[in-house]
């Protein structure tokens, strides 16, 4: 699989002839940009200065999707074991809206023990024996809450900063204004691993009105990483090497014919292409990490999982990747909390704490934020018999980590059974506010001109919350 | 910009005063009500319906009466108010003005209250361009002959010679050719065709291409494919389920409705309101299908109100772009300081679409027409002749009815209240019924509480109802509109215990349908555990068996009617007083998966009591049974004979007639369903949205249009809103509708539109670049009975659309965008033509128009977990089905087809208007290792071995010519040969292994399979020159 080939000078003859000679000044300036390859100058992913100099430049998302409980892992409620079997007062249902349970029902309480961690003495659940190693790295937040709570437009809203469809993505805003650092590799890469895909497809990576380049794309961490990324059958590297060159050579001659800049920008998609051909894999292939390394995240080289897919993230950020999001879609608990929850965090808290001490390891956690989090919480409320929880948008956790993020701190209180915030409430839009300024941005100032409108990522609201920069 | 200005103008006031000169309203009372009122009474907002920034609403005056009357400040409740006369709060709130500012605006007053019209904020809004209905402006005369033929050359060759600039040489007649083919069906034109066409020397040779172009179905595939994108067309749900929906007519009219030329008013009226022209075709409802693809989103727990919202907002957006041309959304929330539309406004057009059910029709194919007139003659016949072989038949049936009536037992119907853990909804009507909506889980218990004196009650009965919002209009939720009763449970709760219940035991179920016991259909409702699951009669859902369920499915063309079940207990209830109890419907005979459609469930029901002895369910179909009121002597023909149908089935002696009729039903088709909008009998209150929230309904709005657009004709008051609204928008005076469709047409040729902004022509829109040159293509559109094929000609024919498409370093600095077209554009085309393109040149294609979307090769993965939410169906089609065009693809939305989604094709969330048109490594990748460009790659080498000739170069011309149109240059065929060369070495030499390429070992067609997808690959090959 592995390409013998690449940057085979013969492969540039097209260029090295009399290359130039009818691209006009427009190509020429950039021909020679980054690694050797022709760019235009209104290239969409040429990287990019954002408005101040970011303490991030690049994320990964931990997208827990199906809406993790704040009350088994994050949020102590001891108040709300003491109410267990109870119901709740009257007056914090008024105006409630739940989407299975009727709101009057039982308080349940939480099913997990917490204790402090680390020097900030951050307290969460014995459900997260890995994360509680890193605790001074990371800043958690109880106060979250939004506005949706139903899982599509919760995950839509999350990750678009909207509930309807058709906005750009996070990870879209982030590439469209900071550009990409690599050429082999995708700027915004998505993964998926969980007993389900995302609520809402696609859309949680989608570029919306932005131009479709920002789009995330997905990768797999078994088979095929990139779709298509593999020859067909039958062809070798050589002859992949030699359609190309043949390819690019024709297409060169249309492009001194008609000197149509878009000629170049092909030629230069395709070579880009290739190189992704064999990097691609090379990357995608942790079995040449060390031992220690797959140890620490539980990976293990041939399997699709959300051990392997942090790891993967870290490889991939490495190499210049923007932005990446993991899916794991596993936490949506209306019955068998306890168990599930359990094994949710088995197979996710061992990998997410891992790649917050890979990345220090390796000086990177400055400069890459690291998210965690889902699109809703829980209710205090039972659903079912006594093993169960509905989704809850008033209250729930996230935590973030490096890239400008103030670490070991815990911001924001919830009330006492958990349901309202009641201290640095944080909602989607001040998440995103906040996360784009850690990248750079003035979040109302990041904007794309759309139906006549500028259109952002936190369109009319959001606040930087100060209590979590660094 | 006018805002800005008046502040400039504050502080001359007091001077202009002083010096006693004659109050200006700009420089002097502007100012004041910048400053003091239109916080309130301006865009924002306008308590008491009064605006001070637009002219004639302050004029007018607002709820409090005359604000303003010329000449008489001491009438005039605006002097009233800021001085403090009368008893009414004295305005401005929280503030007097000062002594000074209400004089000056007592002065303006009482001169007579001069208000200039360009300074008011409407004026702006009335002027602009688009809001004025187009009239036909003469084009300029030019000098250049050739130039003067064709209207829309003089407009463009005037521009350029403005700009500078003049316009390319005509490009050659094979580039022209193949443009052509390009640009109106979206195939290319074959090595036949091209020799035909360059060989016709005569001067009409282009126009006559043209002409036959036009006339292609492909022309409706091409360019029915563009009107989908506005109509945010997919196949699938959206949202998480994402589940398959049948809307593939929609897409079939909308093709041949373009190739048929309906005239654009006509095919925009039809979909905005078909069902409710007289006598609506099925092909007229069918087109309201535009309206209906919105996504659904039915996970569990949703509120179904919620999100019927969410999808009246998207068609609101979808009618403004793809109708209107004009981007409504942004006052979905509130009014906003640049947009014309006010919230309000925006309201009043949501009411005209607002009173709608979202329905779902069986429609069937030309052919299903034809077998159900052949069942229905046959049928007809047999019962013609049973008529005639009991001439005393009427006499007979008049006996059976007298006997039908009686002895009918009283129901009383339930009231009840559900639970359901699954996230499934119920909306409760008023006549008793509940249904259910959103989610459907595909096995699940509802249990139904209720509180009621049972005392002595002896049945109860369970009756399926229909409902426009059910599929097909139910009675039951599966895709059939059928439904699934495994177990009909009754339990008595304890008054002391609530935990205590006491089940209830039924003795006999009866129920007007009873279908002979079959399997579930595994292939619907697929069981993981491949267990036997059955359907039968009423009895089942006694019979204490969760295997066995009553089914209300009697088949095709009959099974979509009220059904009635009744459960008879052993004895009557014996309970004093109220009692508390719980009815469960147990419904476990769907397939496994959630996701898709694999329900059965029950729809629309209602459950009754009687304390009747021995009631059994009505024997007689809900429609006969309502005829039987209907005295003997005032029936209709129609009517006698669904009476007799019924009675027929009685008469003991015709059970061979009768068996003979029930085998000629069997053979009834399917028939295919189709989401359309059906108009409500009853009227939907539409509120103006606080934020565009559903849980802050403000005061009621009427339907009605905005006041910058033309007002509505009044002579069709008694029309269905909706239809006024059609006939409002597509009426020869509007002055968007003609322009938006033509300046899409015009940036479908030259991927600019003449207002680049192609799905808003609004205030906020650029300017167009030749606005005389749209006005006149949007009249000559109306007066040529709104043909766009007409336009299409006209622009087709045209020296600017004929011109060279080669880029000068002069043209490429001068205008790079090409907005003054002084050369042709140069253009990528669409995803789907992308591989269109790949499976002509190699032969592959199939031109199968229409039907069910298919499905092309796919990696697997991608319709399973965790890639996609829930395992979605995708079976990849062998034969011709697999070579398809691409608008024929099946579309999930949340999964995209990764070789459309890769060039830009949207995925059907939002209308779009204006494709992205990108240039990205991931598109190399899919044209070079994509499995259907692969195939094609062999195909064509087949072919190429098989009739391009003997010799190499013979060979290379003509895979060239089938990709390319155009024949190769010296150098092309030096490239290529070399490469085909090289291959045949190394399969020679054993590095290359033609098997594996190409399926046989045949080296020649695997040195030519290499060979191939070097053209396939082109930049050329994808690229309208």
């Amino acid at each position: 699989m592995k390409n013998q080939l690449v940057g085979r000078p013969l492969a540039r003859r097209w260029f090295l002839g009399q290359c130039g000679v009818g691209l006009g000044s427009l190509a020429l300036n950039s021909l020679f940009a980054e690694s050797g390859y022709a760019v235009q100058n209104d290239d969409p992913l040429a990287p990019k200065q954002p408005h101040f100099a970011p303490k991030a430049k690049r994320v990964i998302y931990l997208f827990m999707a199906g809406g993790p409980s704040h009350l088994e892992m994050f949020d102590n409620k001891p108040k709300l074991a003491e109410l267990d079997g109870q119901l709740p007062p009257k007056e914090l249902l008024e105006g409630y809206r739940a989407a299975f349970i009727n709101p009057n029902s039982k308080l349940l309480g939480p099913k997990y023990k917490f204790a402090r961690h680390g020097q900030s003495g951050a307290e969460i659940s014995e459900l997260l024996p890995y994360l509680k190693d890193v605790v001074d790295d990371i800043a958690i937040v109880r106060g979250m809450s939004t506005d949706a709570f139903n899982h599509a437009p919760g995950q839509i809203l999350m990750n678009t900063g909207s509930q309807q469809f058709g906005r750009p993505s996070f990870g879209a805003w982030t590439t469209y204004g900071l550009g990409a650092e690599t050429r082999d590799l995708p700027a915004f890469i998505v993964f998926s691993s969980g007993s389900k895909g995302p609520s809402g497809g696609n859309s949680n990576w989608g570029s919306g009105f932005l131009p479709t380049v920002y789009s995330g794309v997905q990768f797999r961490s078994s088979g095929d990483p990139v779709l298509y990324l593999s020859n067909p059958e039958g062809v070798d590297d050589e002859l992949q090497r030699d359609s190309l060159d043949a390819i690019s050579s024709l297409n060169k001659m249309r492009l001194d014919k008609l000197g149509d800049p878009e000629i170049a920008t092909r030629i230069n998609s395709f070579e880009m292409a290739f190189r992704m051909q064999s990097s691609a894999p090379e990357l995608m292939d942790i079995s040449n990490e060390p031992q220690h390394v797959l140890d620490m995240y539980g990976a293990k080289p041939g399997v699709g999982s959300f051990a392997n897919n942090c790891l993967l993230a870290r490889r991939l950020v490495e190499k210049g990747v923007r932005f990446v999001t993991l899916f794991h879609e596993a936490w949506d608990q209306h019955g068998n909390l306890t168990k599930a929850i359990k094994a949710n965090c088995e197979s996710t808290d061992q990998a997410a704490a891992a790649l917050i001490k890979d990345l220090k390891n390796r000086g990177m956690l400055e400069d890459t934020l690291v998210i965690w989090g889902g699109e809703f919480g829980r209710t205090p409320m039972v659903q079912g018999g006594d093993d169960g929880r509905d989704h809850h948008p008033n209250a729930f956790t996230m935590w973030l980590a490096g890239g400008g993020v103030k670490p070991g701190i815990t911001l924001g209180q919830s009330d006492d059974l958990g349901f309202n915030v009641v201290e640095d409430k944080v909602h989607v839009h001040d998440l995103h506010a906040t996360l784009l300024h850690l990248l750079g941005f003035d979040h109302k100032k990041l904007t794309y001109r759309f139906q006549g409108r500028d259109f952002r990522l936190t369109d009319v609201h959001g606040n930087v919350v100060e209590k979590l920069l660094a | 910009m006018r805002l800005a200005a008046f502040r400039f103008a504050a502080p001359l006031l007091l001077a202009a005063l002083a010096s006693a000169e004659p109050v200006d309203f700009v420089r002097d009372v502007q100012p004041i009500f910048q400053k003091a009122c239109v916080g309130c009474h301006g865009e924002g907002q306008q308590l008491g319906q009064l605006r001070l920034d637009v002219k004639s609403i302050a004029l007018k005056g607002g709820l409090s009466g005359k604000t303003i009357v010329p000449g008489d400040p001491e009438t005039s409740e605006l002097y009233r108010r800021v001085a403090g006369l009368g008893d009414q709060p004295r305005m401005p709130m929280g503030g007097e003005l000062p002594a000074a500012e209400t004089a000056t605006l007592k002065a303006w007053i009482a001169e007579g209250a001069k208000w200039p019209d360009e300074a008011s904020a409407e004026a702006k809004i009335e002027t602009h361009w688009s809001f004025i209905p187009p009239k036909r402006a003469a084009p300029p005369q030019v000098g250049d002959a050739e130039w003067s033929k064709n209207p829309i050359d003089r407009f463009i060759l005037a521009k350029l010679t403005e700009q500078g600039l003049k316009p390319s040489a005509e490009a050659d007649r094979t580039t022209l050719l193949r443009r052509a083919y390009l640009d109106i069906v979206g195939l290319p034109p074959t090595i036949e065709q091209t020799d035909r066409f360059l060989a016709d020397k005569s001067p009409q040779a282009y126009a006559k291409l043209i002409d036959e172009l036009l006339a292609s179905p492909h022309y409706g595939e091409r360019w029915g494919r563009r009107w989908l994108d506005a109509a945010r067309y997919a196949d699938s749900d959206g949202f998480e389920k994402d589940k398959p929906r049948e809307v593939w007519f929609y897409r079939d009219w909308v093709i041949n409705a373009l190739n048929q030329d309906t005239g654009y008013d006509r095919f925009v009226l039809e979909q905005l309101a078909g069902d409710l022209l007289p006598q609506a075709t099925q092909s007229q409802r069918v087109a309201t299908g535009f309206l209906r693809n919105s996504m659904i989103n039915e996970e569990g727990g949703i509120d179904p109100e919620q999100f019927r919202m969410e999808a009246m907002f998207d068609r609101m957006d979808a009618v403004g772009k793809a109708m209107l041309g004009l981007t409504v959304q942004c006052a979905q929330c509130h009014n906003h300081k640049f947009d014309p539309l006010t919230q309000e406004e925006y309201y009043r057009l949501f009411a005209f679409l607002n009173n709608s059910h979202e329905a779902n029709i069986v429609v069937y194919t030309d052919e299903e027409q034809n077998e159900r007139r052949a069942i229905f003659e046959k049928i007809d016949a047999i019962e013609n002749r049973l008529m005639a072989s009991k001439p005393g038949w009427r006499k007979d049936m008049a006996a059976w009815e007298q006997k039908a009536k009686q002895g009918l037992p009283e129901w009383e119907t339930l009231k009840l209240q559900h639970e359901e853990p699954s996230g499934q909804k119920y909306h409760y009507y008023e006549d008793g019924s509940i249904l259910a909506q959103g989610y459907a889980p595909t096995r699940h218990v509802v249990t139904l509480f209720g509180k009621k004196d049972l005392q002595g009650v002896q049945a109860f009965e369970l009756e399926l109802l229909m409902d426009p919002n059910l599929p097909r209009g139910g009675p039951g939720r599966s895709v059939y509109g059928t439904a699934a009763l495994t177990e009909f449970e009754v339990e008595l709760i304890a008054k002391d215990d609530p935990k205590k219940k006491t089940k209830l035991h039924f003795v006999e179920a009866t129920a007007d349908v009873n279908p002979e016991m079959s399997l579930v259909d595994l292939r619907q409702f697929p069981d993981k555990e491949q267990k036997r699951r059955l359907l039968g009669d009423v009895g089942f859902a006694i019979d204490g068996f969760a295997m066995s369920a009553w089914s209300t499915d009697n088949g095709p063309g009959r099974r979509n009617q009220p059904r009635k079940a009744v459960f008879r207990l052993d004895k009557p209830i014996d309970a004093e007083g109220e009692v508390e109890f719980a009815v469960n419907l147990s419904q476990q005979h769907g397939g496994y998966n959630s996701d898709d459609n694999q329900n059965l469930n029950l729809g629309r029901f209602r459950i009754s009591v009687t304390k009747a002895e021995d009631a059994v369910a009505d024997p007689l179909p809900a429609k006969v049974r309502q005829l039987l009121s209907v005295p003997a002597e005032r029936r209709t023909k129609d009517q006698e004979r669904t009476i007799f149908s019924y009675w027929r089935t009685t008469v003991g002696e015709w059970a061979d007639a009768n068996a003979e009729i029930e085998t000629l039903w069997k053979r009834h088709p399917e028939g295919t369903t189709q989401l359309v909008m059906m108009e409500r009998e009853d009227t939907r209150l539409t509120h103006r949205l606080e934020r565009g929230n559903f849980l802050k309904p403000k005061e009621t709005v009427e339907p009605g249009t905005p006041r910058f657009l033309p007002a509505m004709h009044a002579e069709t008051p008694q029309e269905a809103p909706r239809l006024q609204f059609a006939e409002w928008l597509t009426d020869r005076g509007h002055p968007t509708t003609a322009r938006s469709i033509v300046n899409r047409i015009w940036q479908g040729y030259f991927g600019v539109g003449l207002v680049e902004t192609a799905e808003d022509l609004g205030t906020q829109a650029p300017d167009p670049s030749h606005p005389e040159l749209l006005d006149w293509l949007a009249v000559e559109l109306m007066e040529n009975d709104w043909s766009l094929k007409h336009i299409h000609r006209l622009i087709m024919t045209s020296k600017t659309y004929r011109q060279s498409a080669a880029v000068t370093p002069e043209l490429l600095e001068k205008d790079p965008k090409n907005r003054w077209l002084a050369r042709a554009p140069r253009l990528r085309v669409e995803g789907e033509i992308v591989r269109d393109l790949a499976l002509a040149a190699s032969g592959l294609l199939s031109e199968k128009m229409g039907g069910p979307p298919v499905y092309p090769p796919a990696p697997k993965f991608l319709f399973l977990p965790p890639a996609s939410y829930g395992p979605k169906r995708w079976t990849v089609e062998e034969g011709e089905d697999r070579y398809r065009r691409g608008i024929y693809t099946f579309r999930y939305r949340s999964v995209p087809y990764p070789q459309l989604d890769a060039f830009d094709t949207p995925n059907g969330d939002a209308a779009c208007i204006r494709r992205a048109r990108s240039n990205t490594p991931l598109q190399a990748l899919t044209t070079l290792n994509e499995t259907t460009f692969l195939e094609a790659a062999r195909a064509l080498a087949a072919r190429t071995l098989e009739s391009g000739g003997k010799t190499d170069a013979e060979r290379l011309e003509y895979a060239f010519r089938r990709v390319l149109t155009r024949k190769p240059v010296e150098a092309e065929k030096a490239e290529l040969l070399a490469m085909l060369d090289k291959q045949r070495g190394r399969l020679r030499a054993g590095e290359l292994d033609a098997q594996k390429l190409t399926g046989e070992a045949q080296p020649e067609l695997a040195a030519w399979t290499t060979v191939s997808r070097v053209l396939l690959n082109l930049d050329e090959a994808i690229t309208k020159e």
